[in-house]
């Protein structure tokens, strides 16, 4: 707890996490509209990437969103960093999990 | 055309076809939801193709928002009554409406995406301006 408090004091550190997109039609126009919306609600930086290493991309911009075209099945990275890392992270990875609501 | 009373900024689109202008706005409710407000108009007053500013002005009333209103076009006349539409808003309001340099169908989903996150003008502004980035 102490050490959680004294990273977070510095700078956060980042949060990583992945999930595989199992919606139909991957990451398309509306669960990237989703996704930024969800990910707007966060104070913490959020990214996605379609590899561990990156290119990592804002997850907060619906058009880099759109321009991943991550498709079905894809492994999708998050690396998160902020003081609401931990339940921006949880919420992201419901909205993947839950295939958008459209799965 | 509907309003929301959310501060969010106002989306209007402004096409030469009011089908295109109707299906982009629905578009816009269905993807991103009820939390913008939106209108749109399209279509010359007799009924043919082509835009007016009287049908604009209307818009960016219903759309209206004290965050303020960004504006999604097609080609040509949409832009240019667009602008002819803003000047002749009162000199506060002016200030808060902006034509975007954006797709109209792509950039209106944008910004209202941008837009129901809370976003000011310039960030819906600069989000749906991405496209052409």
């Amino acid at each position: 707890m102490h050490d959680t408090n004294a990273s977070r004091a510095s700078a956060f550190v980042p949060l990583t996490a992945s999930a595989v997109l199992v919606n139909p039609v991957g990451l398309h126009a509306r669960p990237s509209v989703k996704l930024t919306q969800c990910a707007k609600r966060f104070a913490a930086a959020i990214e996605i990437a379609l590899a561990a290493a990156g290119p990592w991309t804002d997850a907060k911009s619906p058009v880099k969103v759109m321009r991943v075209k991550a498709p079905q099945g894809a492994m999708l990275y998050f690396r998160v960093a902020g003081s609401d890392g931990d339940a921006a992270l949880a919420a992201v990875l419901a909205l993947v999990h839950d295939g958008f609501g459209e799965a | 055309m509907s309003n929301s009373s959310s501060g969010n900024v106002g989306i209007v689109i402004v096409s030469h076809s009011a089908k295109i202008a109707e299906g982009a706005a629905d578009m816009v409710r269905q993807m991103v939801g009820n939390a913008v407000p939106l209108a749109w108009t399209g279509g010359d007053p007799e009924g043919g193709l082509g835009t007016n500013v009287a049908g604009i002005l209307e818009a960016i009333e219903v759309a209206w928002s004290p965050a303020g209103v960004a504006i999604l076009v097609d080609l040509g006349g949409a832009e240019t009554n667009s602008e002819m539409a803003v000047e002749m808003l009162t000199e506060d309001r002016r200030a808060r409406v902006v034509v975007c340099n954006a797709p109209v169908v792509e950039g209106a989903v944008i910004a209202a995406t941008e837009s129901s996150g809370g976003s000011s003008l310039t960030a819906v502004q600069r989000s749906a301006e991405e496209f052409y980035a």
